[in-house]
């Protein structure tokens, strides 16, 4: 992703911000212009709590360019204790002990960069919960 | 007015790799290094980890400690000598993931393994000074030792966060006294362009190290008017773990004051981490009323040290987030050395 | 609105066509269409291309191929819906022609992928998903395809066997197909024990990289006996989206783009699930076609891997589905795949598919797919 584009999502990927639409309630991350729901146009941004469950996962072990050298790594749909829903790498598990339900929190990771000079583009993992 | 911790934090990397699984690909005798250096596994960084990553997780530790609003944040402050960028600070990452921007002053810290007790010292003098309300200093690494060299054994990852403010009713420990000693001394450095760092072998202990702790410690001793029998911790900065002992025997604290903070054994040198992990190990267990010592050191050749002395507050803040003993032993993993090549990213990788 | 009939297809064969350019494979199978329906001018042309642009640098298809097939002046366009692409090209020639505006308009399709390198054909077929809250996670395409079976499988035990057992029915199928790409008959442990792509899908639960096109005629119902061969009515056309992300879709274990795609072209046609007589799905990956032959309707949910198991969608099963081989055997360039379904439908209608062909097929369905979903078509076609 280049620079501007992934500039503009660190409200996202950093601070997990979503929107809140103030007419249904439904979650949305990323924020909308336009709920989906109720098609109501105004929101309440807010950052998310960084605790949720895996819904589905699977492990990729034929990744692409940017993740060359990382394979075999898991990734998943998650669903955020605030209600929406996010695709993320899991990580720090092994790949037989991942659930469907698995509680899992997410921890800010470093995802790419572009070539030995290129920004580095951080985000979230998600990594299991315990005790 | 006093200032002191408001908040504080470790992040720790899960994975380990131990002393026997280098010595093997080295053809080292790994029991005399274990022995040698009193260690005997250090954490691995993921490829997924580095500096800012592990920083913004021991930020929002000291966060859920302190119980602020991220806005009121007026300087971030992250030490280390891996930042992942040569010119564009770690902090900016840190502070933008946090919410503390924009209003807020960022530099990053190097001064070897020191760098992380300077960005406290700044940060609790820019509180003390009214400049700003609350300050974080981060000390944070995932350092590199050469292959097959004597430090690849105890370079280790690993992150500590600490928020300093003057709000009466959040102290957790109080900043009573600061001292630092610092002289030109080539004992560790790495020059631009260099992918590993280089040392001067025995000369890193008596004239470098124990010169530099010793009179640091003997420096705050002196102003501060007290005595290692005033204290109920001590923390030295912990290149392996045989360095901390002799030091702190040195100087007269005993073996039980060093012991709580000194986690090197089971986590290896987390340089610019070294001694603030050490000092969030003893938070976790301080008691209201005691005293602390803490006495950083960095290559080239400088210490910062510290007296705290630990508040009521300190038993409220300790369960909001993870105790850092506790992410010792969490959901720990052993690599062997070829996945910790690769992670280390030692391997040279084709055309990139 | 007046009633289209198909009246000429053609298609190549699929492969790595080297020696050919986008503009090659276009209109060689264009013209292979002209020439089945007996037509040397056409009124207008939609051309469905994923992204020409990235595959081939070149975009403004629609100038480039009237041009290069010799209709100069003529309206033509590409269009777009991902994979999808062709299936949306055939319902813009439709409502070109139902409405009135045109008479004789080709649908085709064309995509040319192997002048990139894998990893770039790869990365520009993950633009057909949510490129950045998908894909900048490393997710790839397999891996959306791969989670969506996850969950099937967690919720209605369809198993690893039932997967591999859709690919080795279309490599069958395939096996009788002079155009398929891959041609070769294989086995559920072949399929099971092949490269790993994201668990649980191994590389032979995954459509190819293809060069190819296919080409429809369609004119209004009524022109049909002016032209060499009998025309095949559509009776039904249908076209619905669902969110681009896959995290974002309702039930993870169905497609809601193609069932509502299905409801409208069934509707239309007065047809639904039982009176159809052969399918044509994008098995772009196994458990697409799983998942597709459930929310056209054809099994009840959760029934769609051990029917495929027990051959219940072979050419002589209950309701065959992908008679031409499918994504699988045939190939899938991207763009094309949509009209290359009707081509093998025209044909199955016809009386004309050989060894594939399925005995008293009348009516007969053609299910496209965009992305994980996120764009289905669904047309109805019915002999005249």
């Amino acid at each position: 992703m280049p620079s501007p584009s992934s500039w503009r999502a660190y409200p996202q990927t950093y601070r997990l911000e979503a929107a809140r639409c103030s007419k249904c309630g439904k979650v949305f991350f990323p924020p909308r212009l336009v709920c989906s729901k109720c098609k109501g146009r105004k929101f309440e941004h807010f950052n998310m709590k960084r605790t949720g469950k895996v819904v589905t996962h699977t492990v990729i072990r034929t990744p692409s360019d940017e993740f060359s050298g990382e394979a075999p790594f898991a990734v998943g749909i998650v669903e955020m204790d605030d209600g929406a829903r996010l695709t993320t790498q899991i990580a720090d598990v092994s790949f037989d002990d991942i659930k469907i339900g698995m509680p899992v929190k997410l921890e800010f990771r470093r995802y790419f960069c572009e070539g030995e000079a290129g920004v580095i583009q951080y985000g979230h993992k998600a990594v299991p919960v315990r005790g | 007015m006093a200032v002191g911790i408001i908040g504080y934090g470790a992040h720790i990397p899960r994975r380990r790799i131990k002393v026997e699984e280098i010595a093997k690909v080295w053809g080292a005798d790994a029991p005399s290094y274990k022995k040698g250096l009193e260690l005997f596994q250090k954490s691995v960084p993921a490829l997924d980890e580095d500096t800012i990553t592990l920083s913004v997780e021991a930020a929002r530790n000291a966060i859920a400690r302190a119980e602020i609003d991220t806005k009121d944040i007026g300087a971030v402050y992250v030490g280390s000598e891996s930042h992942p960028y040569a010119v564009k600070p770690s902090g900016t990452t840190v502070a933008e993931a946090i919410g503390a921007t924009p209003d807020c002053h960022c530099a990053d810290f190097e001064f070897a393994c020191k760098a992380g007790s300077e960005g406290m010292f700044v940060a609790a003098g820019l509180v003390k000074a009214g400049l700003i309300k609350y300050g974080m200093g981060i000390g944070a690494d995932t350092s590199q030792g050469a292959p097959g060299d004597a430090l690849e054994y105890s370079a280790a990852a690993g992150a500590a966060a600490f928020i300093m403010g003057a709000d009466e009713d959040r102290i957790i420990a109080s900043m009573d006294e600061t001292f630092s000693f610092m002289t030109d001394t080539p004992d560790f450095w790495r020059r631009e362009h260099q992918f590993y760092p280089s040392h001067g072998g025995r000369f890193t202990g008596e004239p470098a190290y124990f010169r530099t702790v010793v009179g640091a410690t003997k420096g705050i001793l002196e102003k501060s008017g007290l005595k290692p029998e005033d204290f109920k911790y001590a923390i030295f900065h912990q290149p392996n773990g045989k360095f901390p002992k002799r030091a702190g025997k040195m100087l007269g604290f005993s073996f039980e004051q060093i012991d709580v903070g000194r986690l090197v054994p089971w986590l290896g040198n987390t340089y610019s981490g070294s001694s603030p992990i050490g000092l969030t190990a003893v938070l976790d267990v301080a008691q209201p009323g005691d005293r602390i010592m803490m006495c950083s050191y960095g290559s080239g050749a400088g210490s910062d040290a510290f007296v705290f002395t630990v508040r009521e507050r300190v038993r409220q803040t300790r369960d909001l987030a993870p105790k850092t003993r506790w992410l010792l032993d969490e959901n720990v993993t052993y690599v062997e050395y070829g996945e910790y090549a690769k992670m280390r990213r030692k391997i040279r990788l084709a055309g990139k | 609105m007046r009633d289209v009939a198909v009246i000429g297809v053609g298609m190549q064969k699929w492969g790595e066509l080297w020696e050919k350019s986008t503009r090659d494979i276009f209109v060689e199978s264009a013209l292979l269409a002209m020439d089945d329906a007996g037509v040397d001018t056409l009124d207008a042309m939609y051309i469905g291309s994923m992204t020409p642009g990235v595959f081939a640098a070149q975009e403004h298809l629609g100038s480039v191929m009237a041009d290069y097939l010799g209709q100069l002046n003529i309206p033509a366009a590409r269009v777009e819906s991902a994979c999808a692409s062709g299936g949306l090209a055939l319902r813009m020639a439709y409502m070109d022609v139902a409405c009135g505006m045109h008479d004789v308009v080709l649908a085709g399709g064309v995509e040319k992928m192997t002048d990139l390198s894998g990893s770039d054909a790869t990365h520009a077929l993950a633009t057909a998903a949510d490129m950045e809250w998908e894909g900048l996670y490393g997710v790839t395409f397999p891996g959306l395809y791969a989670m969506m079976a996850v969950a099937h499988m967690a919720k209605y035990g369809t198993t690893r066997e039932q997967l591999a057992a859709v690919a080795v029915k279309n490599h069958y199928n395939g096996s009788m197909n002079p155009r398929a790409q891959f041609p070769m008959k294989i086995t559920v442990e072949g399929v099971i024990n092949s490269v790993k792509v994201a668990d649980p899908l191994n590389i032979l639960d995954c459509s190819p990289i293809t060069d190819g096109a296919a080409a429809a005629i369609v004119v209004p119902a009524d022109m049909v006996k002016k032209f060499k061969k009998p025309g095949v009515k559509i009776i039904g056309t249908g076209h619905a989206t669902d969110t681009i992300a896959l995290h974002d879709r309702e039930d993870l274990t169905t497609l809601q783009a193609v069932t509502e795609a299905a409801e409208q072209a069934y509707k239309m046609s007065g047809k639904d699930a039982k009176d159809i007589d052969l399918v044509e799905v994008h098995d772009c990956f196994t458990i697409a076609e799983i998942i597709v032959s459930e929310s056209l309707g054809l099994f009840e949910r959760g029934k769609g891997g051990p029917a495929a198991q027990a051959g219940e969608t072979a050419i002589d099963g209950r309701i065959p589905i992908n008679p031409s081989g499918g994504l699988k055997s045939k190939g899938h360039p991207v763009g094309a795949t949509g009209i290359a379904q009707i081509v093998e439908i025209a044909e199955q209608l016809r009386g004309e598919a050989g060894g594939r062909q399925v005995k008293n097929a009348r009516v007969a369905l053609a299910q496209n797919m965009g992305g994980s979903g996120g764009s289905s078509t669904v047309h109805i076609l019915e002999v005249m």
